[in-house]
Order: C-alpha cells, then structure tokens, then sequence
C-alpha cells in the first residue's frame, strides 16, 4: 500500500510539474556571472527569517544562510529530504522520539568562525523555545519537540514528546536559517539588521528598499557549489516593473511566480528567450464562516454554500487569469496522503454533478429558513488571486438566489476585522512551505488550537481527529484518517469552504540554469545551484 | 523683512503641533497594526503570544497619551524615533531616500518651466489662432493624463521601439545610482520619471501663465509702453511677463512642495525609491513613526515653499511690502 501510495504521489507531482526547461539534463554548469532576479516587494522588515513570515526576507538573504536540512534543491517537490549542515538524514530511534544529526565538519560562518552543533541548537532553541520578548511566528509547527541538546560539537539531537511524521519535514522549514551562537548572545535580536550566515554566497551590502547583493563564497561547505560568482536582488512591489526588468533583461528571473496573462505576455515579447516553470503551488484558497453569526452557525447553511461551488467547472478558466489551478480538498494535491478525485467527489462541494449540488444547496437553504440570506462577505485587497476568489465565490453563490455583498480590506484592517470577530464569511488564504500534510491542515483546526482559525467554533471530535492522524506512523492509515478529517470538516461541518489550489508561474530567461521550480516559494532560495548559460 | 521671515518660521510650530496630532491620532484609527500586517503577511495564522511579543517590542501597547508624548518630546528634539517595520531610525530611512525625490522634483521642475513659460507667453500673444489651440490642446491633455498611466505607456513604448530598431528590448535601468556615481546612468534612470511628471507640471504652469499673460497684456502700462514704440520683445519680457509671472511662481512653488512627497504612483512604477514610495509603504505597513515623520517632513516642507514663493513675489513686483 505504501509503495502504492509513493508511485501515485510520483505520478501526481509529475502531473503537477509541467516543467518546462529548455536545457537538456546533462548540460554542464558554467561558473561565474552574477545573477540578477527580482524582490516582488519593498524592504523586508528584518532580515531575521525566524521572526518574519514574509517571503521577502527569504527572497533577500537565502542564499547566506545555511539550515540543518532541506529540500532537494534539484526536486524541491519531493517529500524526500536531504542534508544541509547535516552529514546524512538520519534514522529515529526510541520508537520515533529521537533524531541525532550529525553536522559537517569544517563549516565556516562567513566571518571566519566556525559552526558547530551548539550553534545548530542555539537557532533551534531560538525558534521552539523563545525567550521572552522575542517573536517565533512558526513556534507550534514543534509542538512535538521536548528538547533540543548538542551532545558534542558535532552532534545534535533533538527529543520529541511524541514520534510523528510530521516533525521532519516541519524541520526542513526554510526560515529556520542557522545563526550563530556567539551572535545571539550578544543580542538576541542582532540578526534583525544583519547578515552572518554560512551559505552559499557572502553579503556585500544592502541598500535600503532597493537592493541586496552578495558575493560567491569560496568556503561553501558543498563542493563546487555555487557556481556563480554573485547575485542581486532588487525589489519591486509593482508587478509592471518586474515585468518589464525581465523583459529587457535587467533582471533574468523573479522566484514568486507570475500570472498567467504575464507570462503570455513574456513569451509573446522572448519567444524561445524565455523559459517558464510552472507547479502546483502550496498554498490554497478558502472562505472561513464565522460560526458565531447566525445563520453560520447552522451546519446546513455552511454545507449549502460549499455545494454551489462549482470548483471542477470553474477552474480551468479561472487558470487562465489567476494564480489559481488545482481542484483539491484540504491536503495538497500532488501530495500520496491527498485524497484521489474519486474520493474528492464524495465530499459536498466537490460533487460531479453541479446542478445535483445546486439543487441540493437550495434545499438546505429552504430547510434552515434562510431561502433570502444576504451576507457581507470579507477579502484582503491583495489582487492575486484573492480578488478573484471573492469575485467568483459571489457569482457562484447567486445562481443559488443568495445575495452577496464584498467587503475588501487591506491586510492590517482584514486581520483586525477577523480577530474582532467582525466578519460574516472571510476569503483566505493558507500558505505552507515544505510540503507537510499533517501538519498542513492544522490551519483548520478550532481557534483554541490553531489560533489561525478564525472560525470561531469548538470541536472535539476534529481535535480528536487532528491527535490521532499526526501521531499515526502508518503511511495507508494517515491517508484513511486525513480523508476522513476533510470530509468532517469539508463537508459534514463545512468549517471551512475551500476553493482552488494555486499554481505558480516561474517565467525567466533560459540562460538561467540549475534552478527548479517547488510547491513553494519559500523553498530552494539559496540559489548554490544556479548557474548562467551566457 | 527678516522679521518677517522669523515670524514665518514661528508659524511653522504650531502647524506642526497640528499635523502631528492630526496623524498621530488618524494612523491610530485605522483598524489593525504593524504586527498584524507583519505576522500576517505570509497569509496564515499566528499566535496571540507572538502578537504581543510584536505589540510590546515595538512599544504600540503603551496607552495613546504615553505614545504620543513620547512622539512630540522625540520631534521637539528632532529625534524621530526608530521606524517600526525596519528597525532603522526614521532619519536614516528618510535620508535614503529624499535625494532621490529631490532629483525628480528639481529636473521635473526645471522642465515645467522650460515648457510651460515660453509656451504659455506664446499661446497668451497668438490667443485663437491654431497655435493657441495647439498649446491648449498639449496642456489640457497633460492635465487630464495621469502621471502614472503616461509613466507605464513611456516604458512599454521605449520597450516597443527599442525592439523594433535592435531586436532587443530595452529601458532604463530599475536600480537607481546617485548622479556623482555615475551621471549618464542616473540621467537615464531619472528622466523619464521627471519628463512624466514635468509634463502635468508643465501643463498646469502653461494655462497660469497663459491666462496671466492675457491679463497682462490688457493692461494700461502695456497699451502705454507700445505707445512709446518700446520693440515688442521688450514690452513683452520687461513689462508683461515678469508680472504675470506672480501667479504661476505660486504654482510652481505648491506643485514643487508636492512633489518631494507626492510622487507616490510614479515612483512606484519607474521602482524610484524616493519618499512617495516610503510613504504607501509606511502608510500601507501601518508603520505609525515612519509615517508621522514623512507627514512632519511634507507639512515643513509645504510651509517653507509657500515661505519662499512669498520671498519671491517681493523681488518680482517691489510694490509688495512684505510685513
């Protein structure tokens, strides 16, 4: 069953994967160059990943840092992990409770001073345990965690309070930059305006909201790596500016992902100058009911929204002018856990049938007395894809006679208005790095528990479920239990509406070599592996 | 006179003292914080603790009265405080930034000026004829285009030819370099920000003096200097233009103050990284020091230029006493 489920997942994220490189496998990587890519965004806030969500700061300082493991810089899509500081990926033992990793010998932070397992510990304690005053926005990603220690130089270990699945790929996560400990004792928020890491580039310097640059670092642990001699990122809010830096060559590429419409538009102006990856991207769209507004807290209501949806008729086109693709349940799509369409159409809203669905929508309506409901619906005004997920939502539920109204709120009024509970229905988004479906979907759970929830309900019985599914070590039944979870919260409670899945479009120029497109635009930013055919 | 400007510069206190009120008190009534737009800009959820870890390292947990204290001590000591999203002081991000807008400002003025007075002197001395309707038509259209639609239709175009001639597209340069680094490049980074913006600028100058000049030109000491058979060039420079040029040095002088902070779309769309651009970002992060700081900077800076054009009248028309 387990083999089963691995060669779905290959065959899933092959599908997923339309990539579209014009280099051949075997093409040998020339060194030296600089690569120039585009920041879509003004100045991060710091440069301490640990503290920032943002991917800002990730698309700016990566490539200086190191982690302790990561994604396959050459299949970043892939569940399988590879070291970074560490020598191998290891085994657990105690019954899946502890994880020793091994960390190279001879690494450098670029000052000259070298990095040993108590640095690797201090970054870690830094993000599972920090101290007061101190901001860990990812801190219960490692619930599970009981204790980091470094047993010798070279040794860490990690201690868990229960074996889960989830636990390595959570340690993959990219933000988790590796510092050093001298530095965070001196003060714990140094690396909010500086840069000393052990990655494949140095920093050179930083102008303020307009550029970074870094130069190749000779030291690099990984031999041979990197293969340019440096890099600048410049950033740029504006889409139109990006577009247009790519298109006169000012920049070769820009990591997040682009629209389609623009990457029509690129290929229109390059033609065979261009490349363009494209994947199925991490992130999901959803409508969040506040069950404390009545009548949202009637499950029949939740349910009849979610069933006029028509998610497999609707996302082909909407594939063709927003960042949105993938029909999917709450578990990502290219993943071997995510349920199979078959199992999809069982689930209310994902029905093949959409007039069925409609008519079925309609007569829970009319049952709850609620034939006339009117609601304001909540959205970010962030145009990609949000705009368009409220758009459609709203058309959507008009062919069932319910009348909506968009109430559009930039991200710092959108966040109060949630958290004041000011709100009848509100489009989100949920957004992930490292493709880990266990713990992916603790967005959904009940506020008192994921306090990204803002639902506002209690659930036992999904908390229950939620234990159970993260504790399981069994491949085929963490795939029964995540499938019984989206149908409890799907459809059974409709907690949640979820929409489409996003796709991400990397156009760039096809001298740009030896950089692979991930489910994530967190994920293999370090650019060791990038090279220039020029 | 220097008593008057003394006075002047008194008055900008208590304006300050008002604008800083004003936007301390409406940055404040905008729902939501920095740390909400900064824990939540990933899109996903956090915790309550993080949340207050953000509220009480940046200091928004304190009551209103305190904050606002601490504001007006730091401004009476010029000391503007630590922006809240970089960390950085608020001095250092402004004077990243203000020689940038500058530079705009100054070279999109210089080409107002270099437009709009000779053509508005000859729309105003060829009144309905096809010239006069030529002038208008370029000024009123330069006053109904938006200055950040003409900026991206500049770029695509200078993309589009660029193409067409060499087959390969290109622009000026997105990443900005002082012009004592390296002037050429500088000229073509900030040129055609300034040509976007001078030509609105240009088109509102050109009808003030346009309008000026005709009233100007009806005057009785106008009629009385051709009596006197004064050449034409000499009615029209010495006598006519340099009073008509009262009202659109006012112009000038409010639309240059605009300018250090206004440019808020075009610098976004050239990727200038001026003041306009630092203030979306700080009005759009919620970031209350940075943004009270910039609202301080464009107050001064208004008050001073409507101080100089008052300057400037009294050297134009000496009959102006200024008290």
């Amino acid at each position: 069953m387990r083999r089963t489920l691995w060669r779905r997942a290959v065959c899933a994220a092959g599908l997923a994967l339309t990539i579209a490189l014009p280099a051949a496998a075997d093409d040998t990587p020339k060194r030296g160059g600089t690569l120039i890519y585009m920041i879509p965004a003004d100045a991060p806030p710091s440069f301490d990943a640990q503290r920032e969500e943002t991917y800002a700061t990730i698309h700016a300082a990566a490539p200086y840092y190191s982690t302790l493991v990561r994604a396959n810089p050459m299949d970043p899509g892939s569940p399988d992990l590879v070291c970074d500081l560490c020598t191998e990926m290891p085994t657990p033992t105690d019954n899946g409770k502890t994880w020793t990793f091994k960390i190279r010998t001879g690494v450098k932070f670029h000052d000259g001073t070298p990095l040993t397992a108590a640095d690797v510990v201090a970054s870690w304690n830094k993000i599972i345990f920090p101290p007061e005053g101190v901001v860990s926005p990812r801190q219960s990603n490692f619930l599970m965690v009981d204790k980091v220690e470094a047993t010798d130089p070279q040794t860490v270990v990690f201690h868990l309070k229960f074996a889960t699945d989830a636990f390595i790929l959570a340690l993959a996560d990219p933000y988790a930059w590796i510092y050093s400990k001298a530095k965070l004792d001196q003060d714990v928020h140094w690396y909010e305006k500086n840069i000393l890491g052990s990655g494949p580039f140095k920093f050179v310097k930083y102008e303020t909201g307009q550029s970074i640059e870094g130069v190749r670092n000779p030291d690099y642990y990984h031999a041979g790596l990197p293969y340019l001699d440096g890099i600048k990122g410049i950033f740029a809010d504006k889409q139109v500016t990006r577009v247009e830096a790519i298109r006169s060559d000012q920049a070769a590429i820009e990591f997040r992902g682009f629209p389609p419409t623009v990457r029509d538009e690129l290929k229109q102006a390059l033609g065979d100058k261009l490349a363009v990856q494209t994947s199925d991207w991490n992130c999901g769209g959803l409508i969040t009911p506040n069950h404390k507004k009545k009548p949202f807290d009637d499950p029949r209501v939740r349910r009849a929204l979610t069933l006029a949806i028509d998610r497999w008729g609707s996302a082909a086109d909407l594939a063709k002018i927003a960042i949105v693709h993938t029909v999917g349940g709450l578990t990502f799509p290219a993943s071997p856990l995510a349920p199979s369409k078959e199992e999809l159409q069982q689930i209310a809203g994902y029905w093949p049938d959409i007039e069925k669905s409609r008519a079925e929508a309609k007569r829970l309506l009319k049952e709850a007395g609620q034939e006339n409901l009117t609601f304001e619906l909540l959205n970010r005004s962030t145009d990609q894809p949000y705009k368009y997920y409220g758009i459609w939502v709203v058309d959507q539920w008009a062919k069932i006679g319910v009348h909506v109204t968009q109430k559009v709120l930039p991200t710092g009024p959108w966040f109060a208005a949630m958290r004041a509970e000011d709100f009848d229905l509100t489009v989100e988004g949920n957004c992930q790095n490292v493709v880990n479906p266990l713990a992916d979907v603790g967005k959904y759970l009940p506020h008192t528990i994921s306090e990204g929830n803002y639902g506002n309900f209690e659930d036992e019985h999904e908390v229950d479920l939620y234990n159970r599914m993260l504790r399981e070590l069994d491949k085929a039944k963490q795939k029964a239990l995540l499938l019984e979870f989206n149908k409890y919260v799907l459809d059974e409670q409709a907690h949640g509406i979820f929409l489409l899945w996003w796709q991400r479009i990397v156009p760039y120029h096809s001298y740009v070599k030896g950089w692979k497109i991930g489910p994530s635009h967190y994920v293999n930013q370090d650019l060791g592996t990038v090279w220039l055919d020029k | 006179m220097h008593r008057y400007i003394v006075s002047r510069l008194l008055l900008v206190i208590p304006t300050l003292l008002g604008a800083a009120t004003l936007v301390f008190i409406l940055m404040r009534l905008i729902p939501g914080d920095i740390c909400l737009v900064r824990l939540g800009s990933g899109g996903t959820g956090f915790s309550t603790q993080a949340l207050a870890a953000c509220h009480a390292e940046i200091g928004i947990d304190k009551p209103w009265l305190l904050q606002f204290w601490d504001f007006i001590w730091g401004l009476a000591r010029g000391d503007f405080g630590i922006s809240m999203w970089s960390g950085k002081p608020v001095i250092q991000e402004i004077a990243t930034r203000f020689p940038v807008s500058l530079e705009v400002a100054l070279l999109a003025t210089t080409i107002a000026i270099v437009i709009a007075i000779p053509l508005g002197t000859i729309s105003a001395l060829k009144q309905n004829t096809w010239i006069d309707l030529v002038v208008r038509t370029f000024s009123i259209a330069g006053i109904a285009t938006p200055a950040f639609w003409l900026g991206i239709l500049s770029i695509l175009l200078v993309l589009d030819v660029s193409q067409a001639i060499t087959g390969h597209p290109w622009m000026p340069s997105i990443d900005y370099v002082p012009i004592w680094k390296d002037p050429i490049r500088n000229l073509s980074i900030v040129m055609l920000p300034a040509i976007t913006v001078g030509y609105r600028y240009a088109a509102v100058s050109m009808r003030m003096t346009r309008s000026a000049m005709l009233e100007v030109l009806r005057e009785d000491y106008i009629r009385t200097a051709r009596a006197k058979g004064l050449l034409e060039k000499i009615v029209i420079n010495r006598h006519a233009l340099k009073n008509a040029l009262l009202p659109v040095v006012t112009v000038i002088g409010i639309e240059f103050a605009f300018l250090i902070g206004g440019l808020v779309v075009t610098e976004q769309v050239f990727n200038l990284n001026g003041i306009g651009r630092l203030m979306v970002q700080a009005v759009q992060n919620q970031d209350y020091t940075l943004t009270q700081a910039l609202v301080m900077l464009t107050v001064t800076l208004a008050v001073l230029s409507n101080l100089v054009v008052d300057l400037l009248y009294a050297w134009l028309d000496p009959r102006i006493r200024l008290k």
